[in-house]
């Protein structure tokens, strides 16, 4: 009788998946390697190791040379001071914007006004705020005769100014919809409407209330978010290369300079200011650390005085965050306009607010040549995409099957590859690929672009994943479903939204990759942004234009289909839609 | 062979501290109602029959269904049915699909399948609703859904973890009394949780009272 039980039993499914409890650690790999394995190769040249230029000996030799050159001083103020600056300004609008506002309607329109722009690639949207601020821009031109009397563009330095303004400029107008959406996953964490409603009862102001009961809760969960716009905007080279200064430029576009020289002397030079840069932005991540020291005891004293905030600075505290934070999001989206007017432009005279008529030439004649970066774009972008969703889905569902408990030290290792600048690995990564006989190959770029695309679509996606109710797996399984089925038939169609949200993501951040694609494929890979960045010098508005829409369009156009598809897939299904 | 489920000497701990202890058999058709208020570990006895309990748990003792030691069997493996207080319809599918998701794979024939499924919707009153999306559904016609559902898994015990307590009271005596009949008739030992004691009544079994 037992015997005959034993056979009826359906049999113990087999456990094939022998890949899965290793998915977490191969992502790390993935994401890590590249980074540690490129950093001691850039280091190794640094020292002046590097056989293949011959450099047998260790030397100092190139550190020698780099200080050397009279601009340094002033190329690392700049990369210091702005990545600060623009840190600071973007946090600090974020966080006002929030303690104003959050909960309210208006914040809902800031939010649906700026999450929208996080997607513009960084590079489109530089060429879009030159253009606002040149002297032959917009503002100048809507400014012109009539305030200003001037009839030619002006011989002023808006742009590209010497102390980089215009870079903070353009930095703060990116940053700000990331650290705003950070802020809101965080947010939804903390859960902050009871503590407000009590520092409220208790008379405090909305922003003091916020900012005294709130903050430092918000604070913790987006301190990693905020350092990775720190080391991005002391590190960035395609928006330093088109708003930035040029003589001297930011410490990392004078290392991609040396990096393309002809000469390949300039290789050891190059690496040992790409370590320098590295040592840069952690003495950045450093001086941060020491504000933020500051100012939480600035601010336990602030809160111990209880002070309840007067209504007059509160009010003036929350009308400015919203016009900051306007402002940025208007920046990037008449930037973008600006692009879709010079992109039709044809004769568009100084100071005419608007072209004399609109051509289609344009588009005519650089459509053609887009074809070829466009479709590399899309490859790389899509491979890197699935790659990073695969290891992803791979990883979260190990953590699920295995029960696995992600540790919070993993979040610093998902952050890593954000945090190290990528000029300082990127130089090793493509010495490694030279050796693997990868370089200047799209495999080699996918490679790279993965390092920056995973986490973005690892922190996109594991929130959502994690949150799915465990309960509807419990119903499954017990309706006889294996892990498989129900991962296929029941939790990848419920989650498909997030999923495609998240390739979207990974795709937009792979649409806008320059630095990576232009070192490791050694600049025989042309995609949209190596290729609007290489504009960038030629003044070519009407170019810039068709190239910049060409590679916005190519990072938004995921996030469409991420929106439009689970509605119509979806269209009868009421407890599908989003809440 | 001893039939039903049995639970032997079973007892479960969280770091070092015994939650429940438990030894009980539950014959086929009967009820046995596991009472307490929340936080006692209702839920967590419940998910070592499911085979769900969470790693940190530590489980000794044996979980038998019709004779066949469940430890070790993958949850799929169990033929364990569970009711929640959600019903859990899946959202992507339609009344149809959630009923078929349930149903054997090795009923092939298409049309057998649609048919077995028509008939289990006519069963609770539900004809013709196979199409319909779960979420335009009224709470009772939901829990009569998610019943027949896992009634098509031929499962061999059922569990309920606050089945009924979403519902209101009349609906509540409704559906009660349908999942009980059900069970009596097709002789499924039925293992409830609740705080409610008007559960344990309806279900008219011995009561175990935890905390």
């Amino acid at each position: 009788m037992r015997a005959a039980v034993s056979t009826t039993a359906p049999p113990r499914p087999a456990r094939r998946a022998r890949f899965l409890p290793w998915a977490p650690l191969l992502t790390l790999a993935v994401m890590l390697g590249p980074v540690l394995a490129g950093l001691l190769g850039t280091l190794a040249p640094a020292l002046g190791y590097l056989p293949a230029l011959g450099g047998q000996t260790v030397t100092l030799a190139a550190f020698e040379a780099l200080f050397a050159w009279p601009g340094l001083p002033r190329a690392m103020a700049l990369s210091l001071g702005v990545g600060l600056v623009a840190t600071g300004i973007s946090l600090a609008i974020v966080v006002l914007i929030c303690a104003g506002w959050a909960g309210t309607r208006t914040f809902g329109m800031v939010e649906r006004l700026l999450s929208p722009l996080l997607s513009v690639p960084h590079a489109a949207a530089a060429f879009g705020l030159a253009f606002l601020i040149a002297p032959s821009g917009w503002i100048a031109r809507a400014l012109s005769p009539w305030l200003t009397g001037w009839e030619r563009p002006p011989d002023l330095l808006i742009l590209q100014d010497p102390a980089g303004l215009s870079l903070v400029f353009g930095l703060v107008a990116k940053e700000v919809p990331f650290l705003l959406l950070m802020t809101l996953a965080a947010l939804t964490q903390v859960r902050p409407g009871q503590s407000l409603r009590v520092a409220q009862a208790l008379g405090y102001g909305r922003v003091t209330g916020w900012l005294k009961v709130v903050f430092p809760l918000v604070y913790r969960q987006i301190r990693l978010p905020a350092f990775a716009v720190l080391a991005f905007s002391m590190s960035v080279v395609d928006v330093a290369i088109i708003l930035g200064p040029n003589t001297p430029p930011t410490l990392a576009v004078q290392v991609v300079r040396w990096m393309s020289d002809p000469d390949l002397a300039f290789r050891f030079q190059a690496a040992a200011g790409a370590v320098l840069q590295l040592g840069l932005v952690l003495l950045g991540l450093g001086l941060w650390r020491l504000m933020e020291l500051v100012v939480s005891r600035a601010g336990r004293a602030w809160v111990v005085r209880g002070g309840r905030g007067r209504s007059r600075t509160e009010q003036a505290l929350r009308a400015g965050a919203l016009v900051l934070g306007a402002l940025a999001a208007l920046a990037v989206i008449a930037g973008l306009a600006g692009q879709v007017v010079w992109s039709f432009a044809g004769l568009w005279q100084f100071p005419d607010l608007l072209p004399e008529g609109f051509t289609l030439r344009n588009w005519g004649r650089h459509g053609p040549r887009l074809a070829g970066p466009v479709t590399e774009t899309l490859l790389i972008a899509g491979a890197a995409t699935g790659l990073a969703l695969l290891l992803t889905l791979a990883s979260l569902e190990a953590e699920h099957r295995h029960g696995l408990r992600p540790a919070t030290r993993a979040l610093w290792l998902l952050y890593l590859p954000l945090i190290v600048p990528q000029v300082a690995f990127l130089m090793g990564f493509q010495t490694f690929s030279i050796l693997a006989g990868l370089d200047g190959g799209r495999a080699a770029v996918i490679l790279a672009h993965l390092v920056f695309v995973l986490p973005y679509v690892f922190l996109s996606l594991s929130d959502p994943w994690r949150a799915w109710d465990a309960r509807q797996d419990t119903i499954a399984r017990a309706l006889g479903a294996g892990p498989d089925r129900v991962l296929w038939a029941v939790r990848l169609p419920m989650l498909l939204r997030p999923v495609l949200i998240a390739a979207a993501v990974g795709f937009a951040v792979s649409v806008g990759q320059y630095l990576p694609t232009l070192l490791v494929g050694a600049g025989r890979v042309a995609t949209l942004t190596t290729e609007a960045v290489a504009l960038a010098s030629g003044g070519d508005r009407r170019a810039i234009g068709v190239y910049a829409l060409a590679q916005t369009a190519a990072a938004f156009a995921p996030f469409a289909l991420g929106v439009v598809l689970p509605r119509l897939l979806w269209r009868n299904r009421k407890g599908m839609r989003d809440a | 062979m001893p039939e039903g489920l049995r639970l032997e000497q079973l007892s479960i701990a969280l770091e070092g501290a015994r939650l429940i202890a438990l030894d009980a058999a539950i014959a086929p058709g009967e009820v046995l109602t596991v009472m307490g208020p929340s936080g006692v570990g209702k839920s967590t006895l419940l998910a070592a029959i499911t085979g769900t309990l969470d790693p940190a748990f530590t489980m000794t003792g044996r979980i038998r269904l019709d004779g066949r030691d469940l430890s070790g069997l993958p949850t799929e493996a169990r033929r364990v049915g569970i009711l929640f207080q959600d019903e859990y319809l899946f959202p992507h599918l339609s009344v149809g699909a959630n009923l078929a998701f349930g149903l054997k794979p090795d009923i092939k024939d298409r049309r057998d399948r649609r048919a077995r499924i028509e008939a289990a919707l006519r069963e609770v009153g539900l004809s013709g609703f196979a199409d319909r999306d779960p979420a335009t559904l009224s709470g009772g016609q939901r829990a009569r859904v998610a019943l027949q559902r896992m009634l098509l898994s031929e499962p061999r015990a059922l569990l309920l973890d606050e089945a009924f307590s979403r519902l209101d009271s009349a609906l509540r005596a409704q559906v009660r009394a349908l999942v009980f009949q059900t069970a009596h008739r097709r002789a499924l030992p039925v293992l409830q949780v609740t705080h409610d004691r008007s559960d344990a009544e309806a279900a008219g079994g011995a009561v175990v009272d935890l905390g």
